[in-house]
């Protein structure tokens, strides 16, 4: 699994994608639990949340593909292998909510026969059928997943924020924006 | 061990944890994530209980009215009609929107009465709604409630909310509180206004033959990106009278206009009031002056009708912000609040079970 050639840090695409849906996803946490609750501003932040939302699928797409065809770095030493194990099932269910999340939400304007509206007369066809039940469903379930992704998020951000200040392994440096070389490290072969 | 690990990957050796400090930044840790969840919390309003939201103004709905699932929380009582808009051309000076080219779409509407009692009796004095959804060529929708009173009520979300209470019966007394009322009304002469307006406009004696206003104001766009305030509202072919017509029946309004339609289409004009800059966008209480110019934008012909029972339309949401390319909204804060309150009764309607509408498929059919 671990073999001589693991890259230090991820794909740049894949880093430059990370933080910008960092940001977008972040964004649309707040968006979602703000707009649920607003009168004012309800027409506004959801007429935003659709476009990101979709935005965010592409997005999800990209770095799908990119860590797909690319090669990953390894996780450093102070990981035992149930931490491993916990931070790729936490990626994977990152993954799926990336995707998960903006389906259920353009399923569930499909079902309640909402048109899919994305700026001036451009719209998405729907995806489902409009059926009254279905979209019951998929709005709880959209509001279900969204805080799960933002527990996740919690979580994620605590974990590698351990690593980075009180273990100072490093873990952030694979996914920085920038380029960094693991040149400590290299004196030791 | 570490060094095997250190060869493989090029890491630097691992600082060792030390414990002086370590207690200092885990609760620096614990503190920033806990700062983000109550900023989230904050932000979904589960700090704030008592504020006013799309949930509570429903609640509202559901005190004064009762709780009645799978339907509407406001206009529950209602039949669903089918039809088309047959455009002018005339609204495409003031707008860009498919919906004016001198064509004809497909509509779906549904007839109803204020209120949140699905089975009330029908009463010539209660107020009426006329909801249309034009299905323009291009997969674009305009979704339009409009009522059978000149102006609104109200201005602003938080005095539609305490209106809804101070102007419903009491559950004691089954009276108008009018103490409350008159305090409300002098707080808020616009409202005072407002009524004493729609009280010298005598309402129709049907559904057909009403004229039904959109209200609030928006913004249309046409192709050379002019903007300018417009308020719309339609005119009925049929002619205007009086509302006498004897009570024969629970459902008396609605069984003359199943009568009405399955006689002959009935039709309307859609006339776009076209504001001047000067006119308020954000006051739906206050008409604006009588002289605006007025565009006959074409007619809206409805000629089939249907039991909510079995039509699509009861599960459409006539949001009034479902707006096609050529119109948006103004700066009227009841807009952007209608838009979230429907959204809430729909979220909420959608997932109760369904019972008959009042207005049965039998009833629509003889």
């Amino acid at each position: 699994m671990l073999t001589p050639n693991n890259p230090a840090q991820f794909a740049p695409l894949a880093r430059i994608v990370h933080w910008v849906m960092a940001a977008l996803l972040l964004a649309m946490l707040f968006i979602g639990v703000s707009m649920v609750s607003s009168l004012g501003s309800y027409h506004m932040l959801l007429s935003i949340h659709r476009r990101l939302g979709i935005l965010i699928l592409v997005l999800a797409a990209i770095r799908l593909a990119t860590r797909m065809f690319t090669r990953l770095p390894a996780f450093p030493p102070t990981m035992s292998q149930p931490e491993r194990f916990v931070a790729k099932a936490s990626e994977l269910l990152m993954y799926t909510l990336f995707f998960a999340l903006p389906l259920v939400g353009w399923g569930m304007l499909s079902a309640g026969h909402y048109p899919i509206v994305m700026f001036g007369a451009v719209h998405l066809p729907p995806i489902l059928p409009a059926r009254p039940g279905l979209y019951a469903k998929l709005r709880e379930t959209h509001t279900i997943l969204a805080y799960l992704l933002f527990l996740t998020f919690l979580a994620h951000l605590g974990a590698v924020l351990f690593h980075t200040l009180i273990l100072r392994d490093r873990l952030l440096n694979r996914m920085v924006p920038w380029s960094v070389r693991a040149i400590e490290g290299e004196g030791r072969h | 061990m570490k060094i095997i690990e250190s060869n493989t990957i090029s890491e630097p050796p691992v600082v060792p944890l030390r414990n002086e400090g370590l207690l200092g930044q885990l609760a620096a840790i614990g503190v920033l994530l806990a700062l983000i969840l109550g900023f989230f919390l904050y932000a979904g309003g589960w700090l704030t209980p008592h504020a006013l939201t799309p949930a509570s103004i429903v609640n509202t709905f559901e005190r004064v009215a009762g709780m009645h699932s799978g339907f509407r929380r406001n206009h529950a009582k209602g039949v669903c009609v089918t039809g088309y808009f047959e455009s002018n051309g005339q609204g495409q000076a003031i707008s860009k929107s498919l919906v004016f080219l001198p064509e004809r779409v497909p509509i779906v509407g549904r007839f109803a009465f204020a209120g949140g009692q699905p089975y009330a009796a029908d009463s010539a004095q209660t107020v009426r709604s006329l909801a249309i959804l034009f299905k323009l060529p291009d997969g674009e929708e305009w979704r339009t409630a409009m009522i059978n009173i000149p102006v609104f009520l109200v201005n602003t979300p938080q005095a539609f909310n305490e209106f809804l209470v101070v102007s419903s019966p009491e559950p004691g007394t089954g009276k108008v509180n009018a103490t409350a009322m008159n305090a409300f009304l002098s707080r808020h002469p616009e409202t005072a206004a407002a009524l004493k307006m729609i009280g010298s406009h005598p309402f129709s004696s049907g559904f057909g033959d009403s004229p039904y206003f959109a209200l609030n104001a928006f913004r249309f766009i046409n192709a050379g990106g002019e903007s300018v305030p417009v308020r719309w509202w339609v005119a009925p072919e049929e002619t205007f009278s009086r509302a006498n017509s004897p009570v024969t029946g629970k459902n008396y309004l609605f069984d003359a206009l199943i009568k009405q339609v399955h006689a002959k289409p009935l039709r309307w004009h859609l006339f776009l009031t076209v504001g001047k800059p000067e006119d308020p966008t954000a006051q739906a209480a206050s008409p604006w002056p009588p002289d605006r110019r007025q565009i006959d934008a074409g007619t809206l012909t409805i000629d089939s009708i249907e039991s909510e029972d079995t039509s699509p339309t009861r599960d459409i949401n006539f949001d009034p912000l479902v707006l096609p390319d050529g119109i948006a909204p103004s700066d009227d804060p009841l807009l952007s609040a209608r838009s979230a309150v429907y959204s809430q009764s729909f979220i909420r309607r959608e997932g109760e079970r369904k019972s008959p509408s009042a207005v049965s498929p039998a009833e629509v059919g003889k």
